[in-house]
Protein backbone atom coordinates (compact mmCIF):
# COMPACT_ATOMS: atom_id res chain seq x y z
CA UNK A 1 0.00 0.00 0.00
CA UNK A 2 1.31 3.42 -1.01
CA UNK A 3 0.05 6.45 0.93
CA UNK A 4 -0.42 9.45 -1.33
CA UNK A 5 -0.83 12.78 0.41
CA UNK A 6 -2.74 15.20 -1.79
CA UNK A 7 -4.07 18.74 -1.76
CA UNK A 8 -7.15 19.92 -3.63
CA UNK A 9 -6.49 23.48 -4.73
CA UNK A 10 -9.72 25.05 -5.97
CA UNK A 11 -12.95 23.86 -4.39
CA UNK A 12 -15.65 24.79 -6.89
CA UNK A 13 -17.77 22.25 -8.77
CA UNK A 14 -14.76 20.22 -9.98
CA UNK A 15 -12.84 20.29 -6.67
CA UNK A 16 -15.92 19.16 -4.76
CA UNK A 17 -16.55 16.48 -7.38
CA UNK A 18 -13.02 15.19 -6.78
CA UNK A 19 -13.63 15.08 -3.01
CA UNK A 20 -16.87 13.13 -3.55
CA UNK A 21 -15.22 10.69 -5.94
CA UNK A 22 -12.22 10.13 -3.64
CA UNK A 23 -14.65 9.43 -0.78
CA UNK A 24 -16.75 7.03 -2.82
CA UNK A 25 -13.77 5.24 -4.37
CA UNK A 26 -11.45 5.02 -1.34
CA UNK A 27 -12.10 1.27 -0.92
CA UNK A 28 -11.40 0.65 -4.57
CA UNK A 29 -8.24 2.77 -4.49
CA UNK A 30 -6.96 0.80 -1.50
CA UNK A 31 -7.70 -2.44 -3.37
CA UNK A 32 -5.27 -1.34 -6.09
CA UNK A 33 -2.65 -0.25 -3.57
CA UNK A 34 -3.36 3.48 -3.31
CA UNK A 35 -4.17 5.02 0.06
CA UNK A 36 -5.29 8.58 -0.76
CA UNK A 37 -5.03 11.10 2.05
CA UNK A 38 -6.15 14.66 1.33
CA UNK A 39 -4.07 16.82 3.67
CA UNK A 40 -5.29 20.24 2.52
CA UNK A 41 -8.12 21.86 0.58
CA UNK A 42 -8.21 25.50 -0.53
CA UNK A 43 -10.93 27.56 -2.15
CA UNK A 44 -10.46 31.13 -3.35
CA UNK A 45 -10.69 32.62 0.15
CA UNK A 46 -10.17 29.94 2.81
CA UNK A 47 -8.51 26.61 3.43
CA UNK A 48 -8.42 23.60 5.71
CA UNK A 49 -5.18 21.79 6.51
CA UNK A 50 -4.77 18.53 8.43
CA UNK A 51 -1.62 16.40 8.06
CA UNK A 52 -3.61 13.40 9.34
CA UNK A 53 -6.17 13.76 6.57
CA UNK A 54 -9.01 16.21 6.05
CA UNK A 55 -12.50 14.78 6.63
CA UNK A 56 -13.80 15.08 3.06
CA UNK A 57 -17.49 14.62 3.91
CA UNK A 58 -17.52 17.49 6.37
CA UNK A 59 -15.44 19.67 4.02
CA UNK A 60 -18.06 19.18 1.30
CA UNK A 61 -20.98 19.97 3.62
CA UNK A 62 -19.18 22.97 5.14
CA UNK A 63 -18.60 24.36 1.65
CA UNK A 64 -22.26 23.78 0.82
CA UNK A 65 -23.56 25.41 4.01
CA UNK A 66 -21.20 28.34 4.46
CA UNK A 67 -19.75 28.86 1.00
CA UNK A 68 -16.21 28.38 2.33
CA UNK A 69 -14.23 25.23 2.89
CA UNK A 70 -12.37 26.13 6.10
CA UNK A 71 -11.42 28.69 8.68
CA UNK A 72 -7.81 29.27 7.74
CA UNK A 73 -6.70 31.87 5.22
CA UNK A 74 -3.59 30.13 3.93
CA UNK A 75 -3.71 30.37 0.11
CA UNK A 76 -3.53 27.40 -2.23
CA UNK A 77 -0.09 28.43 -3.44
CA UNK A 78 1.08 28.75 0.17
CA UNK A 79 -0.22 25.24 0.92
CA UNK A 80 1.76 23.84 -2.01
CA UNK A 81 4.82 25.65 -0.74
CA UNK A 82 4.58 24.70 2.93
CA UNK A 83 2.50 21.56 3.52
CA UNK A 84 4.27 18.24 2.94
CA UNK A 85 2.49 16.18 0.26
CA UNK A 86 3.12 14.42 -3.03
CA UNK A 87 0.19 15.35 -5.27
CA UNK A 88 -1.46 18.65 -6.10
CA UNK A 89 -4.97 18.33 -7.57
CA UNK A 90 -5.26 21.69 -9.29
CA UNK A 91 -8.90 22.59 -9.97
CA UNK A 92 -8.87 26.39 -9.87
CA UNK A 93 -10.86 28.19 -12.59
CA UNK A 94 -9.29 28.69 -16.02
CA UNK A 95 -7.77 32.05 -16.81
CA UNK A 96 -6.93 32.15 -20.49
CA UNK A 97 -5.27 35.60 -20.47
CA UNK A 98 -2.49 34.98 -17.95
CA UNK A 99 -2.84 31.37 -16.80
CA UNK A 100 -3.87 32.85 -13.45
CA UNK A 101 -3.18 31.34 -10.07
CA UNK A 102 -3.31 27.86 -11.65
CA UNK A 103 -0.04 28.49 -13.49
CA UNK A 104 1.64 29.73 -10.29
CA UNK A 105 0.34 26.70 -8.39
CA UNK A 106 1.60 24.23 -10.96
CA UNK A 107 5.03 25.81 -11.26
CA UNK A 108 5.36 25.95 -7.46
CA UNK A 109 4.43 22.26 -7.23
CA UNK A 110 7.07 21.33 -9.79
CA UNK A 111 9.71 23.39 -7.98
CA UNK A 112 9.07 21.18 -4.97
CA UNK A 113 9.11 17.98 -7.03
CA UNK A 114 5.40 17.30 -6.56
CA UNK A 115 3.05 15.66 -9.07
CA UNK A 116 0.15 17.63 -10.55
CA UNK A 117 -3.22 16.46 -11.87
CA UNK A 118 -5.28 19.34 -13.22
CA UNK A 119 -8.54 20.33 -14.88
CA UNK A 120 -7.29 23.87 -15.48
CA UNK A 121 -6.88 24.67 -19.18
CA UNK A 122 -5.29 28.12 -18.85
CA UNK A 123 -1.71 27.20 -17.89
CA UNK A 124 -1.49 24.45 -20.52
CA UNK A 125 -3.14 26.41 -23.33
CA UNK A 126 -0.78 29.34 -22.71
CA UNK A 127 2.49 27.82 -21.54
CA UNK A 128 2.41 24.13 -22.40
CA UNK A 129 6.12 23.99 -23.19
CA UNK A 130 7.21 25.79 -20.01
CA UNK A 131 4.91 23.69 -17.81
CA UNK A 132 6.11 20.39 -19.23
CA UNK A 133 9.73 21.48 -19.10
CA UNK A 134 9.38 22.38 -15.41
CA UNK A 135 7.69 19.03 -14.67
CA UNK A 136 10.41 17.14 -16.50
CA UNK A 137 13.20 19.01 -14.76
CA UNK A 138 11.91 18.08 -11.32
CA UNK A 139 10.91 14.54 -12.29
CA UNK A 140 7.26 15.34 -11.57
CA UNK A 141 4.24 13.82 -13.26
CA UNK A 142 1.81 16.24 -14.89
CA UNK A 143 -1.52 14.84 -16.05
CA UNK A 144 -4.38 16.84 -17.52
CA UNK A 145 -7.00 14.51 -19.03
CA UNK A 146 -9.73 16.60 -17.35
CA UNK A 147 -8.81 19.71 -19.33
CA UNK A 148 -10.20 18.31 -22.59
CA UNK A 149 -13.62 16.79 -23.02
CA UNK A 150 -14.57 16.22 -19.36
CA UNK A 151 -15.34 12.55 -18.89
CA UNK A 152 -14.28 11.57 -22.43
CA UNK A 153 -10.82 10.02 -22.62
CA UNK A 154 -9.00 12.18 -25.17
CA UNK A 155 -5.37 12.67 -24.17
CA UNK A 156 -4.93 9.28 -22.52
CA UNK A 157 -6.76 7.55 -25.38
CA UNK A 158 -4.42 9.00 -27.96
CA UNK A 159 -1.22 8.78 -25.91
CA UNK A 160 -1.66 5.49 -24.04
CA UNK A 161 -4.46 3.33 -25.41
CA UNK A 162 -3.65 4.01 -29.08
CA UNK A 163 0.10 3.93 -28.47
CA UNK A 164 1.98 3.08 -31.67
CA UNK A 165 -0.63 4.70 -33.89
CA UNK A 166 0.13 7.98 -35.58
CA UNK A 167 -2.75 10.37 -34.97
CA UNK A 168 -3.37 12.04 -38.33
CA UNK A 169 -6.18 14.39 -37.38
CA UNK A 170 -8.79 15.02 -34.74
CA UNK A 171 -12.12 16.78 -34.99
CA UNK A 172 -15.09 17.06 -32.71
CA UNK A 173 -17.43 18.97 -30.47
CA UNK A 174 -15.56 20.02 -27.32
CA UNK A 175 -18.08 22.44 -25.80
CA UNK A 176 -21.41 21.25 -24.42
CA UNK A 177 -22.81 24.77 -23.98
CA UNK A 178 -22.52 25.55 -27.69
CA UNK A 179 -23.86 22.14 -28.63
CA UNK A 180 -26.87 22.66 -26.37
CA UNK A 181 -27.65 26.13 -27.77
CA UNK A 182 -27.34 25.01 -31.41
CA UNK A 183 -29.38 21.83 -30.84
CA UNK A 184 -32.14 23.80 -29.11
CA UNK A 185 -32.17 26.56 -31.75
CA UNK A 186 -32.81 23.88 -34.35
CA UNK A 187 -35.52 22.14 -32.31
CA UNK A 188 -37.40 25.30 -31.40
CA UNK A 189 -36.61 27.38 -34.48
CA UNK A 190 -35.68 30.04 -31.97
CA UNK A 191 -33.04 32.77 -32.18
CA UNK A 192 -29.64 32.47 -30.54
CA UNK A 193 -30.38 35.01 -27.77
CA UNK A 194 -33.46 33.09 -26.61
CA UNK A 195 -31.71 29.71 -26.39
CA UNK A 196 -28.69 31.28 -24.72
CA UNK A 197 -31.08 32.65 -22.06
CA UNK A 198 -32.58 29.19 -21.62
CA UNK A 199 -29.11 27.64 -21.26
CA UNK A 200 -28.20 30.27 -18.65
CA UNK A 201 -31.42 29.55 -16.76
CA UNK A 202 -30.50 25.85 -16.66
CA UNK A 203 -26.94 26.56 -15.54
CA UNK A 204 -25.56 25.17 -18.82
CA UNK A 205 -24.20 28.59 -19.86
CA UNK A 206 -22.36 31.10 -17.66
CA UNK A 207 -23.71 34.61 -17.00
CA UNK A 208 -20.90 35.86 -19.23
CA UNK A 209 -21.10 33.19 -21.94
CA UNK A 210 -18.39 34.62 -24.20
CA UNK A 211 -15.78 32.07 -23.15
CA UNK A 212 -17.99 29.25 -24.48
CA UNK A 213 -19.95 30.82 -27.35
CA UNK A 214 -17.01 32.70 -28.89
CA UNK A 215 -15.16 29.41 -29.20
CA UNK A 216 -12.41 30.36 -26.71
CA UNK A 217 -12.99 27.26 -24.56
CA UNK A 218 -12.85 24.95 -27.58
CA UNK A 219 -9.72 26.72 -28.85
CA UNK A 220 -7.92 26.26 -25.49
CA UNK A 221 -8.71 22.56 -25.51
CA UNK A 222 -7.43 22.24 -29.08
CA UNK A 223 -4.15 23.89 -28.12
CA UNK A 224 -3.68 21.29 -25.38
CA UNK A 225 -4.51 18.51 -27.87
CA UNK A 226 -2.17 19.99 -30.49
CA UNK A 227 0.71 20.14 -28.02
CA UNK A 228 0.22 16.88 -26.19
CA UNK A 229 -0.98 14.62 -29.00
CA UNK A 230 0.39 16.23 -32.15
CA UNK A 231 3.67 17.35 -30.58
CA UNK A 232 3.20 20.93 -31.76
CA UNK A 233 4.48 23.96 -29.94
CA UNK A 234 1.23 25.87 -30.31
CA UNK A 235 -0.38 28.52 -28.18
CA UNK A 236 -3.82 30.06 -28.14
CA UNK A 237 -2.91 32.69 -30.73
CA UNK A 238 -2.24 29.97 -33.33
CA UNK A 239 -5.91 28.97 -33.43
CA UNK A 240 -8.35 30.47 -35.93
CA UNK A 241 -11.60 30.87 -34.03
CA UNK A 242 -15.19 31.56 -35.10
CA UNK A 243 -17.93 31.24 -32.49
CA UNK A 244 -21.65 30.54 -32.77
CA UNK A 245 -23.13 33.97 -32.00
CA UNK A 246 -23.98 34.73 -35.64
CA UNK A 247 -25.85 31.49 -36.32
CA UNK A 248 -29.50 32.04 -37.21
CA UNK A 249 -32.44 29.64 -36.85
CA UNK A 250 -33.00 30.06 -40.62
CA UNK A 251 -29.47 28.79 -41.29
CA UNK A 252 -30.14 25.75 -39.12
CA UNK A 253 -33.38 25.01 -41.04
CA UNK A 254 -31.77 25.43 -44.44
CA UNK A 255 -28.94 23.12 -43.36
CA UNK A 256 -31.40 20.61 -41.97
CA UNK A 257 -33.34 20.60 -45.26
CA UNK A 258 -30.08 19.60 -46.98
CA UNK A 259 -29.42 16.85 -44.41
CA UNK A 260 -26.97 18.73 -42.18
CA UNK A 261 -26.74 19.92 -38.60
CA UNK A 262 -24.62 22.95 -37.70
CA UNK A 263 -22.11 22.22 -34.93
CA UNK A 264 -19.19 24.12 -33.45
CA UNK A 265 -16.34 21.89 -34.59
CA UNK A 266 -12.78 22.00 -33.37
CA UNK A 267 -10.18 20.38 -35.61
CA UNK A 268 -6.48 19.74 -35.35
CA UNK A 269 -4.18 18.30 -37.97
CA UNK A 270 -0.52 18.75 -38.87
CA UNK A 271 -1.12 22.06 -40.58
CA UNK A 272 -3.82 23.83 -38.63
CA UNK A 273 -5.87 24.32 -35.49
CA UNK A 274 -9.31 25.65 -36.25
CA UNK A 275 -12.61 26.28 -34.45
CA UNK A 276 -15.66 27.12 -36.56
CA UNK A 277 -19.30 26.21 -37.04
CA UNK A 278 -19.46 23.47 -39.65
CA UNK A 279 -22.10 21.47 -41.52
CA UNK A 280 -22.22 17.92 -40.18
CA UNK A 281 -24.31 15.31 -42.05
CA UNK A 282 -27.21 14.27 -39.80
CA UNK A 283 -26.15 10.63 -40.01
CA UNK A 284 -22.49 11.40 -39.16
CA UNK A 285 -21.10 10.14 -35.83
CA UNK A 286 -20.21 13.73 -34.86
CA UNK A 287 -23.87 14.83 -35.10
CA UNK A 288 -24.66 14.36 -31.41
CA UNK A 289 -27.20 16.60 -29.67
CA UNK A 290 -27.83 18.18 -26.28
CA UNK A 291 -24.80 18.98 -24.16
CA UNK A 292 -22.83 15.94 -25.37
CA UNK A 293 -19.26 16.19 -26.54
CA UNK A 294 -17.80 13.96 -29.25
CA UNK A 295 -14.58 13.60 -31.17
CA UNK A 296 -13.05 11.45 -33.88
CA UNK A 297 -9.38 10.70 -34.32
CA UNK A 298 -7.97 9.46 -37.60
CA UNK A 299 -5.13 7.04 -36.97
CA UNK A 300 -2.75 5.33 -39.37
CA UNK A 301 -3.32 1.79 -38.06
CA UNK A 302 -6.65 1.74 -36.25
CA UNK A 303 -8.48 3.96 -38.75
CA UNK A 304 -11.12 6.33 -37.39
CA UNK A 305 -12.14 6.11 -33.73
CA UNK A 306 -15.04 8.11 -32.35
CA UNK A 307 -15.83 8.71 -28.69
CA UNK A 308 -18.83 10.54 -27.31
CA UNK A 309 -19.63 11.46 -23.73
CA UNK A 310 -20.28 14.15 -21.20
CA UNK A 311 -17.89 17.02 -21.68
CA UNK A 312 -18.51 18.77 -18.37
CA UNK A 313 -20.04 18.32 -14.95
CA UNK A 314 -18.45 17.98 -11.56
CA UNK A 315 -18.44 14.18 -11.16
CA UNK A 316 -17.70 13.59 -14.84
CA UNK A 317 -14.64 15.85 -14.73
CA UNK A 318 -13.59 14.25 -11.44
CA UNK A 319 -13.72 10.90 -13.22
CA UNK A 320 -10.99 12.09 -15.58
CA UNK A 321 -8.94 13.39 -12.64
CA UNK A 322 -9.29 10.06 -10.82
CA UNK A 323 -8.10 8.15 -13.88
CA UNK A 324 -5.03 10.40 -14.04
CA UNK A 325 -4.29 9.81 -10.34
CA UNK A 326 -4.57 6.05 -10.81
CA UNK A 327 -2.43 6.32 -13.95
CA UNK A 328 0.38 7.87 -11.92
CA UNK A 329 0.27 5.77 -8.76
CA UNK A 330 -1.05 2.34 -9.67
CA UNK A 331 1.59 -0.24 -8.86
CA UNK B 1 -14.58 15.19 -66.33
CA UNK B 2 -16.54 12.01 -66.69
CA UNK B 3 -17.69 11.00 -70.18
CA UNK B 4 -20.30 8.45 -71.08
CA UNK B 5 -20.12 7.36 -74.73
CA UNK B 6 -22.13 5.05 -77.01
CA UNK B 7 -20.19 3.50 -79.90
CA UNK B 8 -21.02 1.06 -82.65
CA UNK B 9 -18.34 -1.44 -83.70
CA UNK B 10 -18.05 -3.61 -86.79
CA UNK B 11 -18.55 -7.28 -85.98
CA UNK B 12 -14.97 -8.29 -86.77
CA UNK B 13 -12.10 -9.23 -84.42
CA UNK B 14 -9.98 -6.47 -82.83
CA UNK B 15 -12.60 -3.74 -82.84
CA UNK B 16 -12.96 -3.37 -79.07
CA UNK B 17 -9.21 -2.87 -78.62
CA UNK B 18 -9.32 -0.30 -81.40
CA UNK B 19 -12.12 1.53 -79.58
CA UNK B 20 -10.27 1.64 -76.24
CA UNK B 21 -6.89 2.66 -77.64
CA UNK B 22 -7.64 6.40 -78.06
CA UNK B 23 -8.91 6.62 -74.46
CA UNK B 24 -5.70 5.09 -73.17
CA UNK B 25 -3.54 7.22 -75.50
CA UNK B 26 -4.90 10.40 -73.94
CA UNK B 27 -4.49 8.99 -70.44
CA UNK B 28 -8.18 8.52 -69.83
CA UNK B 29 -9.29 6.45 -66.87
CA UNK B 30 -11.77 3.76 -67.92
CA UNK B 31 -14.63 3.30 -65.48
CA UNK B 32 -16.71 0.77 -67.37
CA UNK B 33 -17.01 -0.98 -70.74
CA UNK B 34 -20.21 -2.79 -71.67
CA UNK B 35 -20.05 -4.79 -74.88
CA UNK B 36 -23.53 -5.71 -76.17
CA UNK B 37 -22.58 -8.53 -78.52
CA UNK B 38 -26.07 -10.01 -78.37
CA UNK B 39 -27.83 -6.74 -79.28
CA UNK B 40 -26.76 -6.12 -82.87
CA UNK B 41 -28.08 -2.98 -84.53
CA UNK B 42 -30.16 -3.24 -87.75
CA UNK B 43 -26.96 -2.35 -89.59
CA UNK B 44 -25.26 -5.41 -88.05
CA UNK B 45 -23.01 -3.40 -85.75
CA UNK B 46 -22.31 -4.06 -82.07
CA UNK B 47 -23.21 -1.38 -79.50
CA UNK B 48 -20.59 -0.60 -76.83
CA UNK B 49 -21.07 1.71 -73.88
CA UNK B 50 -17.95 3.34 -72.41
CA UNK B 51 -17.56 5.46 -69.30
CA UNK B 52 -14.22 7.13 -68.61
CA UNK B 53 -12.62 10.14 -66.94
CA UNK B 54 -10.51 12.43 -69.07
CA UNK B 55 -9.16 15.98 -69.13
CA UNK B 56 -11.83 17.98 -70.95
CA UNK B 57 -9.51 19.30 -73.71
CA UNK B 58 -8.71 15.74 -74.85
CA UNK B 59 -12.28 14.66 -75.58
CA UNK B 60 -12.41 16.04 -79.14
CA UNK B 61 -9.15 14.26 -80.00
CA UNK B 62 -10.54 10.96 -78.78
CA UNK B 63 -13.70 11.37 -80.84
CA UNK B 64 -11.72 12.16 -84.04
CA UNK B 65 -9.38 9.20 -83.49
CA UNK B 66 -12.36 6.87 -83.04
CA UNK B 67 -14.04 8.15 -86.19
CA UNK B 68 -10.78 7.88 -88.17
CA UNK B 69 -10.58 4.20 -87.27
CA UNK B 70 -14.09 3.62 -88.60
CA UNK B 71 -15.91 3.45 -85.28
CA UNK B 72 -19.25 5.28 -85.15
CA UNK B 73 -19.67 7.56 -82.15
CA UNK B 74 -23.42 7.54 -81.59
CA UNK B 75 -23.68 9.72 -78.52
CA UNK B 76 -21.41 11.56 -76.07
CA UNK B 77 -22.60 12.65 -72.66
CA UNK B 78 -20.21 14.74 -70.64
CA UNK B 79 -20.55 15.17 -66.97
CA UNK B 80 -18.26 18.01 -66.12
CA UNK B 81 -18.92 18.32 -62.42
CA UNK B 82 -18.18 15.27 -60.32
CA UNK B 83 -18.29 16.97 -56.92
CA UNK B 84 -21.42 18.34 -55.30
CA UNK B 85 -21.17 20.42 -52.18
CA UNK B 86 -23.29 22.60 -49.94
CA UNK B 87 -22.46 25.59 -47.79
CA UNK B 88 -24.47 27.97 -45.64
CA UNK B 89 -23.98 31.73 -45.72
CA UNK B 90 -25.12 34.12 -42.98
CA UNK B 91 -25.08 37.92 -43.09
CA UNK B 92 -26.29 40.70 -45.36
CA UNK B 93 -26.08 38.42 -48.35
CA UNK B 94 -28.29 40.32 -50.78
CA UNK B 95 -27.12 43.83 -49.89
CA UNK B 96 -23.49 42.88 -50.36
CA UNK B 97 -24.21 42.12 -54.04
CA UNK B 98 -25.28 38.53 -54.24
CA UNK B 99 -24.79 38.56 -58.02
CA UNK B 100 -21.13 39.43 -57.59
CA UNK B 101 -20.68 36.63 -55.05
CA UNK B 102 -22.18 34.07 -57.42
CA UNK B 103 -20.35 35.42 -60.50
CA UNK B 104 -16.98 35.15 -58.78
CA UNK B 105 -17.52 31.43 -58.21
CA UNK B 106 -19.09 30.80 -61.63
CA UNK B 107 -16.22 32.64 -63.36
CA UNK B 108 -13.61 30.27 -61.96
CA UNK B 109 -14.34 27.80 -64.74
CA UNK B 110 -14.03 24.90 -62.30
CA UNK B 111 -17.04 25.46 -60.05
CA UNK B 112 -20.56 26.82 -60.24
CA UNK B 113 -23.30 27.81 -57.83
CA UNK B 114 -26.18 25.62 -59.01
CA UNK B 115 -28.81 26.30 -56.35
CA UNK B 116 -29.55 28.97 -53.79
CA UNK B 117 -32.16 29.07 -51.05
CA UNK B 118 -32.52 32.34 -49.24
CA UNK B 119 -34.26 33.17 -45.97
CA UNK B 120 -34.69 36.86 -45.11
CA UNK B 121 -36.53 37.04 -41.80
CA UNK B 122 -36.76 40.82 -41.36
CA UNK B 123 -35.26 44.02 -42.72
CA UNK B 124 -31.91 44.74 -41.03
CA UNK B 125 -31.67 41.20 -39.69
CA UNK B 126 -29.02 39.00 -41.23
CA UNK B 127 -30.20 36.67 -44.00
CA UNK B 128 -29.26 33.02 -44.31
CA UNK B 129 -28.73 31.10 -47.52
CA UNK B 130 -27.90 27.59 -48.50
CA UNK B 131 -25.77 27.30 -51.62
CA UNK B 132 -25.17 24.21 -53.70
CA UNK B 133 -21.84 24.17 -55.46
CA UNK B 134 -20.77 21.82 -58.23
CA UNK B 135 -17.08 21.47 -58.95
CA UNK B 136 -14.86 19.54 -61.33
CA UNK B 137 -13.02 17.62 -58.59
CA UNK B 138 -12.51 17.48 -54.82
CA UNK B 139 -9.54 19.83 -55.04
CA UNK B 140 -11.56 22.30 -57.07
CA UNK B 141 -14.37 22.11 -54.52
CA UNK B 142 -11.92 23.04 -51.75
CA UNK B 143 -10.59 25.86 -53.89
CA UNK B 144 -14.13 27.13 -54.60
CA UNK B 145 -14.99 27.11 -50.89
CA UNK B 146 -11.73 28.90 -50.04
CA UNK B 147 -12.58 31.53 -52.66
CA UNK B 148 -16.08 31.89 -51.21
CA UNK B 149 -14.57 32.34 -47.75
CA UNK B 150 -12.28 35.11 -48.94
CA UNK B 151 -15.22 36.87 -50.65
CA UNK B 152 -17.18 36.43 -47.42
CA UNK B 153 -14.42 38.02 -45.36
CA UNK B 154 -14.60 41.16 -47.51
CA UNK B 155 -18.39 41.27 -47.24
CA UNK B 156 -18.54 40.29 -43.55
CA UNK B 157 -20.50 37.11 -44.24
CA UNK B 158 -20.11 33.89 -42.27
CA UNK B 159 -19.49 30.75 -44.36
CA UNK B 160 -20.38 27.43 -42.79
CA UNK B 161 -18.68 24.67 -44.74
CA UNK B 162 -19.10 20.92 -44.45
CA UNK B 163 -16.69 19.00 -42.21
CA UNK B 164 -13.80 17.25 -43.89
CA UNK B 165 -13.58 19.49 -46.97
CA UNK B 166 -9.89 20.24 -46.53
Amino acid sequence: MKTIRASIIGFGAVGQGVAKVLLGKSEYLRSIGIDMKVVAIADSRTSVIDPHGVDLASAISRKKDTGTVGSETVSGTEIIRTVDHELVIETTPTNIETGGVGLVNMMTAFERGMDVVTSNKGPLALKYGDVMEAAKKSGSNCRFEATVGGAMPVINLACDVLAGNRIISMEGIFNGTCNYILSRMMEEQAPYEQMLAEAQELGIAEKDPSYDVEGIDTASKLVIVANSIFGMNASYKDVTVTGITRITPEALSLANADGFAIKLIGEVNDSRINVAPKLVPLSHPLAVGGTLNVFSVQTDLAGPITITGRGAGSIETASAILSDIIGIYKI
Amino acid sequence: MRVSMDLELKDIPGQLVLALKPVSEFKGNLISVVHHHEKKTPRGKIPVHLVFEIKSDHLDNIISLLEESGISVVSVDEKRYLEHGAVILIGHIVHTDIKDTIDKIDNTGYAEIVDLNLAMPRVNRPSSASLKIDAVSKQHMSAAIELLKSIAREKDLLVIEPIGVN
